[in-house]
């Protein structure tokens, strides 16, 4: 047997292998979005409760490893009868992670907007989903907007936890690529500069944001 | 018929009670000044009367609507009372004239073009007519707190509170702010204002009521509570104003 060498096609089987981490990073954040928002909204709301259960969610997400959460989903459902392919678990898996991280993120945005914008529409008589609608979610968003993107780097290269399971996303292509060409230098510098080429405008974006978010602000 | 009934009102925060049995009526037209010194309740009487905070006992009616906890209720009342606040508390995201479109349009529904004929007419009344498409970080404090007043007339209301509503400004933007209250006032506009003014409170408002340790320690028309105070604390109170 002989070994392949790192070349082009090697290369592109990188390139087609990023596309399912960017698709896996979308479907985190898209998914994790959505719950996040609604347990952001749960974890101020006026009712204790409620308060409560989505801290109790937030505490559980953020107080234990992704990697269990992705084991659970993939050997706990599969042992339970749920046999589901590795997409799957790993956008299950990455989503609740996700969600746990928006809603403290963005309970955080929410809890920053001043206290008094809450008085001020509350006495021109908007009822409490008005007053989110149109007072406190656009002053929340522009804060949060700077750690969301910031948070949305952390997702992009934890995608790569979920090539324990199997899932082919880029770092488990490397893996796969070094054993068949046992050249680990060029094949994890190749899979490194790919995160980083997604990353770095990341990166730069969450920084500009938070610029002019800092130079606008009248609040 | 009074527009505003407070009757036998106690207020506590924790174990500190900052309204010990309050009682006061305020008639259609009426321009009430509240003054006295921090701490003497005088702000969280006049955020009871729209609910903003709640009573422990007691009770306050106003323009016909009794203060009570049921949000659908409240907001009924808020639609009919104004209230302006110390520092603005504009909405930092909208232009000026969005400002004071925004609870019309969603509150009392009105349409688009009623809402901006609305909005202008009462930016004209605060001299402000050339700012309607600025943001409120564009503004000085004292235009700001004027847009302040503006979006709470734009809802009509038929009582307005203000809540020192010229601390934060120089005397200077304090002096235009009041100028605006004392157009208001002459326009027969039912009003309480928490004011360090005295000069204002006593050229303006019809009555002046002193607060002292959460009660009402001394209350009559304007002119005669401040030419012959009775109570020493009174007295007192208005002595270290003119220093």
């Amino acid at each position: 047997m002989t070994l392949r060498t790192f070349g082009f096609s090697e290369f592109g089987f990188l390139l087609s292998a990023l596309q399912w981490t960017i698709l896996l990073t979308v479907i985190a954040l898209s998914g994790g979005g959505f719950i996040g928002f609604i347990i952001a909204l749960a974890r101020t709301s006026t009712r204790k409760a409620v308060r409560v259960a989505a801290a109790t969610y937030i505490q559980i997400i953020q107080g234990i490893p992704v990697l269990m959460i992705l084991f659970l989903s993939y050997y706990g459902l599969s042992l339970a009868g749920f046999q589901m392919p590795p997409l799957v678990a790993a956008g299950i898996s990455m989503t609740i992670y996700a969600s746990g991280y928006l809603a403290e993120i963005w309970r955080g945005s929410i809890q920053a907007v001043a206290k008094q914008q809450w008085e001020a529409s509350e006495s021109l008589a908007m009822t409490r989903a008005q007053q989110y609608r149109y007072v406190i979610l656009p002053q929340a968003l522009r804060i949060a907007l700077p750690s969301t993107v910031g948070f949305a780097v952390q997702v992009v290269k934890n995608t790569s936890i979920t090539s324990i399971i199997g899932f082919v996303e880029l770092a488990r292509a490397g893996q796969l690529i070094n054993n068949a060409t046992f050249q680990p230098f060029r094949v994890f510098l190749a899979v490194a500069a790919l995160y980083f080429v997604v990353c770095y405008p990341l990166s730069q974006l969450s920084r500009l944001l938070e610029r002019r978010l800092h130079a606008g602000s009248a609040y | 018929m009074p527009e505003v009934l407070i009757d036998n009102v106690h207020k506590s925060f924790g174990a500190v009670e900052v309204l010990k049995g309050v009682s006061l009526s305020v008639n259609r037209g009426d321009v009430f000044a509240l003054i006295g010194r921090s701490g003497s309740g005088k702000s969280t009487l006049l955020r009871c009367i729209n609910g903003l905070e709640k009573i422990n006992s007691g009770r306050i009616e106003v323009a016909g609507h009794a203060v009570g906890r049921d949000p659908k209720e409240l907001r009924k009342l808020r639609t009919d009372v104004g209230i302006v606040f110390q520092s603005y508390n504009l909405f930092p995201h909208l232009t000026v004239g969005e400002n004071i479109m925004l609870a019309p349009r969603i509150v009392k529904l009105v349409s688009k073009a009623e809402a901006k004929t609305t909005a202008e007419e009462v930016l004209g009344m605060v001299g402000l007519s050339e700012k309607f498409d600025a943001y409120p970080d564009q503004l000085s404090g004292g235009q700001q707190q004027r847009v302040a007043i503006a979006r709470s007339l734009a809802m009509r209301p038929k009582v307005m509170l203000f809540d020192e509503v010229t601390s934060a400004l120089d005397p200077e933007l304090t002096e235009e702010v009041l100028n605006v209250l004392e157009t208001l006032a002459r326009n027969g506009m039912t009003m309480l204002l928490v004011t360090h003014e005295m000069g204002f409170a006593r050229r303006v408002a019809t009555t002046t009521i002193f607060m002292h340790h959460g009660k009402i320690w001394e209350e009559g028309p304007s002119v005669e509570l401040f030419g012959r105070p009775k109570t020493p604390e009174l007295q007192q109170f208005i002595k270290s104003d003119v220093k």
